[in-house]
């Protein structure tokens, strides 16, 4: 177990009083002291929005980079660099809405990352408009009458997806986030930990008390995370009561990385650019003669 | 203008083989001594359509191809009626002999029909009619008086290997058979003879988009995310496809969004990696690069230009997205473009501009376009400068470089050059996080202080300065002092080259050229150059006149006049010379 002061980072974090996303920055400080993962060993990739702005409020190598874009770069730094431990961090917009089709990609493409959503379940930067996990009927600027679409199952997605690891925490438990995050961080393979977040100033819906009457752990309960049936059932749980913890765990699948032929000997980021040798280049030269 | 300079082309619709055994025959023709050129011409469909490939080939260097024919291989009548026209008196038509031909057409047009049994030779001697093209191109080896091993040699490389050597056997039959029947019949009727060509050296024929992809490796790129568009998509399959020799990650992402961000993930955390595409994904890409300028992580985009808007003509061949690229994503920031106009320029952008990535941390963009993409060019091995290839990282702090860091790391650091020396991930000592938002020297954000902004928005552009001491050209070719000067940028070197050759044989002293192939920053030298000549002509394959306007922005000097092209076909001397003539723009010209 590392020393957690080792993450502190020097910005102060500008999240409001209450904001959901102090309790996911503990959770994976806590994590990664737990794993003994150095700050210079791990890369945090984020998006925009709120919570986005994790990597600059924790000691580590970070990037904060465009809305929806986080999973693609976390991608390619992991197959540039498979030695670093490469952390994306999005909210539900960046994570589910603009970048959906990354999102959908990376569950199937299996690439050793881990993928942390604080869904809040609103826009909470640009001030209070509806999210692709609103709830239908959600009240925002943008949806005066109430949200029509039915709200993105995350966790259903990545299930139907070909996701080997599917998670939801709980900003409000950060001991039990942190454990999830440790075994995401673990997991070979695309990992992602969908964390339910209270915004107390745009979303008076999805409150600390919704969730603290509603949440319970399945590592309590007699759910088989290796069991798709479960955890599909679990995925579509939500109303008086609402899981959390590890919905579905498939061991034994290689990563995308381990079945690239070139990627055996480590990644291009990790060995310095060469010239050619004479006998690369007489070969190139042969095949166009 | 060279001698003995013949130039040939097959036509039929798509899924006959026009295009694989054009490429074909150019190959040995490049085997046989001969310096070729080639131009496709084909849709965007897998079947039917029509599509054409034209070879010109010399003893002497040839950099672009012209707009006449001397030979018409036609594997339909579409062929005849449509390239008759392009034919020069006594030219001649090669076709199978059950093919119906207007013959009175082409007698008006003083064209010869070399009818053959080239199907049936196929049939019969070969036992597949699917070899009636590899009967045609042993008739016009005949015809053009070449031998037949160098087309002999192709034949076993393209099948020996991957169809067996039955196939290999019976198509190099077909040829021989067809070699034969058409030389007894035709030869001494075919005015234009090919050179044996004896011991010439090794030479090499490839596009431009394989020599960017070969400058690229060479250079140390060892990662390609993309999304397959044409006519860029060859660089991204070369590079795959030679990817596990070299350790080349390669991967096609879902969209052009992904594979841009993918490789400025592999970047930043340190490999040499790139993106390839072509306007359509150049737009989707746009805020990434805006990213790439922010966060100053080196990046090679390849822009292979078509015609646009939209989806435009995807096969076909454009310079309109210049502005663009000069102009592209929100907000300021510093990219560096090379337009290369031939396969060595292609090959030695491919490697220059990851030099250039690299020092200035910040996006390049190699501006390129269909037809230069496809086009097939001898090359001698000096074309193809292997030993002048660097790899310089720029102000890359190793390792040991940061074990010996006394303060703390700064990634943002401002320096009077603007560049500051970048750490990768992964060292105790250079902890540091890149935000795409304004930030401090250290990556700290949500820093909109004045004072800050001031120091780190004029650090990233100072880069830009720097890097125009070494931009390039523009190159004059011709002679120094001329009545016109043509002036060009990228692909259009050749047709300007050749033009400018056959304009001064004409009349001595007539015209120069001044090509650009370092287009932003602008080169320093391009107003000295400039400052030397008399009329400007620029030329230009697009509606507005966009380097025409480049030109006047960034030096003053206005274009006395423009000669555009954007009908998707690429401009040749031809092209260039008619037009000239048209506008009387020289005291020649009338004569012309």
């Amino acid at each position: 177990m590392l020393d957690l002061k080792l993450y502190k980072s020097e910005n102060r974090p500008t999240w409001c009083p209450g904001c959901g996303d102090f309790g996911i920055l503990n959770a994976i400080k806590q994590a990664l002291a737990q794993l003994e993962i150095w700050p210079h060993e791990v890369l945090f990739v984020s998006g925009i929005g709120c919570g986005s702005k994790l990597p600059d409020y924790i000691n580590a190598n970070g990037f904060t980079t465009l809305h929806g874009r986080a999973l693609p770069i976390a991608q390619g730094a992991k197959l540039a660099n498979p030695g670093l431990h490469v952390i994306a961090v999005t909210g539900d917009g960046d994570g589910y809405g603009i970048g959906g089709n990354h999102f959908l990609h990376a569950i199937r493409r299996n690439i050793n990352i881990t993928h942390i959503v604080e869904n809040n379940m609103v826009y909470g930067l640009t001030k209070g408009q509806y999210s692709p996990t609103s709830a239908k009927g959600f009240i925002s600027s943008t949806t005066p009458e109430g949200a029509i679409e039915r709200a993105v199952n995350p966790l259903a997605l990545a299930l139907a997806n070909g996701g080997t690891f599917v998670a939801r925490g709980f900003s409000g438990d950060p001991k039990h986030l942190a454990e999830i995050i440790a075994q995401a961080i673990q997991h070979p393979g695309y990992a992602l930990v969908d964390v339910l977040q209270p915004c107390v100033i745009y979303n008076r819906v999805n409150t600390y008390e919704f969730y603290e009457q509603r949440v319970y752990k399945l590592e309590e309960t007699d759910h088989d995370p290796t069991n798709p049936e479960q955890a599909w059932e679990r995925a579509h749980e939500w109303g008086e009561r609402i899981p959390i913890g590890v919905i579905y765990r498939e061991t034994g699948v290689p990563t995308y990385e381990e079945q690239v032929s070139v990627l055996q000997g480590g990644g291009p980021a990790q060995t310095p650019p060469r010239l050619l040798t004479e006998a690369e280049r007489e070969a190139l030269l042969a095949e166009l003669a | 203008m060279p001698v003995q300079d013949l130039s040939l082309k097959l036509a039929g619709e798509a899924g006959q083989g026009v295009e694989s055994n054009g490429a074909g025959f150019a190959r040995a023709l490049t085997r046989a001594g001969l310096y070729v050129y080639t131009a496709s011409d084909y849709m965007s469909r897998i079947r039917g359509g029509h599509n054409s490939y034209l070879i010109r080939a010399s003893a002497e260097k040839v950099r672009v191809h012209r707009d006449h024919l001397h030979l018409l291989l036609a594997f339909n009548p579409q062929a005849v009626t449509t390239h008759l026209g392009e034919l020069v008196p006594e030219g001649a038509i090669i076709y199978d002999e059950g093919m119906k031909v207007p013959e009175a057409q082409v007698a008006a047009a003083g064209v010869q029909l070399f009818p053959l049994p080239l199907r049936e030779l196929a049939e019969k001697v070969g036992g597949s009619r699917i070899m009636v093209n590899t009967a045609a191109l042993g008739a016009a080896t005949a015809v053009m008086g070449l031998d037949l091993s160098h087309v002999e040699s192709v034949i076993l490389d393209n099948f020996g290997s991957k169809k067996g050597a039955a196939v290999a056997e019976a198509n190099l039959k077909v040829a021989r058979a067809a070699y034969e029947t058409a030389g007894e019949r035709y030869a001494d009727r075919f005015p234009w003879k090919l050179p044996k060509v004896a011991n010439a050296p090794r030479r090499y024929l490839l596009n431009g988009n394989q020599a960017i992809a070969m400058g690229a490796l060479a250079g140390g790129c060892r990662f390609i995310s993309a999304y397959p568009m044409t006519p860029a998509s060859s660089i991204f399959e070369w590079l795959t496809a030679q990817g596990p020799k070299y350790g080349v990650v390669s991967k096609q992402m879902e969209d052009e969004i992904a594979a841009i961000t993918m490789a400025i993930g592999a970047s930043y955390v340190g490999a040499r990696a790139m993106t390839a595409t072509s306007g359509g994904g150049l737009s989707l890409m746009v805020e990434a690069l805006g990213l790439a300028g922010m966060a100053e992580v080196p990046l090679v985009v390849v822009n292979a230009m078509r015609p646009g808007p939209s989806t435009g003509m995807p096969t076909r061949t454009d310079q309109g997205d210049l502005l663009f690229v000069t102009h592209l994503a929100h907000g300021e920031f510093p990219r560096l473009i090379l337009a290369p106009g031939n396969v060595r320029q292609c090959f030695e952008a491919g490697y220059r501009a990851f030099n250039l990535a690299d020092k200035y941390q910040t996006p390049v963009i190699i501006l390129t376009d269909g037809f230069l993409a496809s086009s097939l060019e001898t090359v001698d091995l000096e074309d193809l400068p292997f030993d002048e290839v660097t790899i310089d990282r720029g102000e890359l702090l190793d390792g040991a470089a940061l074990d010996q860091l006394e303060e703390r790391y700064a990634r943002f650091r401002v320096t009077e050059s603007g560049i500051s020396p970048r750490a990768l991930p992964g060292h105790p000592k250079a902890v540091y996080t890149t935000p795409s938002d304004e930030h401090t020297e250290y990556g700290a954000f949500e820093s909109e202080d004045a004072a800050n902004r001031l120091q780190q928005h004029p650090k990233r552009m100072r880069k830009l300065e720097t890097a125009r001491a070494e931009m390039q050209g523009p190159t004059l070719y011709g002679p120094a002092d001329a009545e016109i000067t043509l002036v060009g940028w990228g692909s259009t070197l050749g047709a300007l080259f050749e033009a400018v050759e056959i304009l001064n044989e004409e009349r001595p002293g007539t015209a120069n050229l001044l090509h650009f192939t370092d287009l932003w920053p602008f080169p320093p030298a391009a107003e000295e150059a400039l400052a030397r000549t008399r009329r400007l002509v620029v030329v230009e394959e697009n509606y507005t006149g966009q380097f025409a306007r480049l030109l006047a922005s960034e030096t003053g000097r206005k274009a006395d006049h423009l000669i555009t092209r954007f009908d998707g076909r690429a401009i040749t001397p031809d092209y260039v010379l008619q037009n000239l003539k048209e506008a009387a723009v020289h005291a020649g010209s009338q004569a012309v």
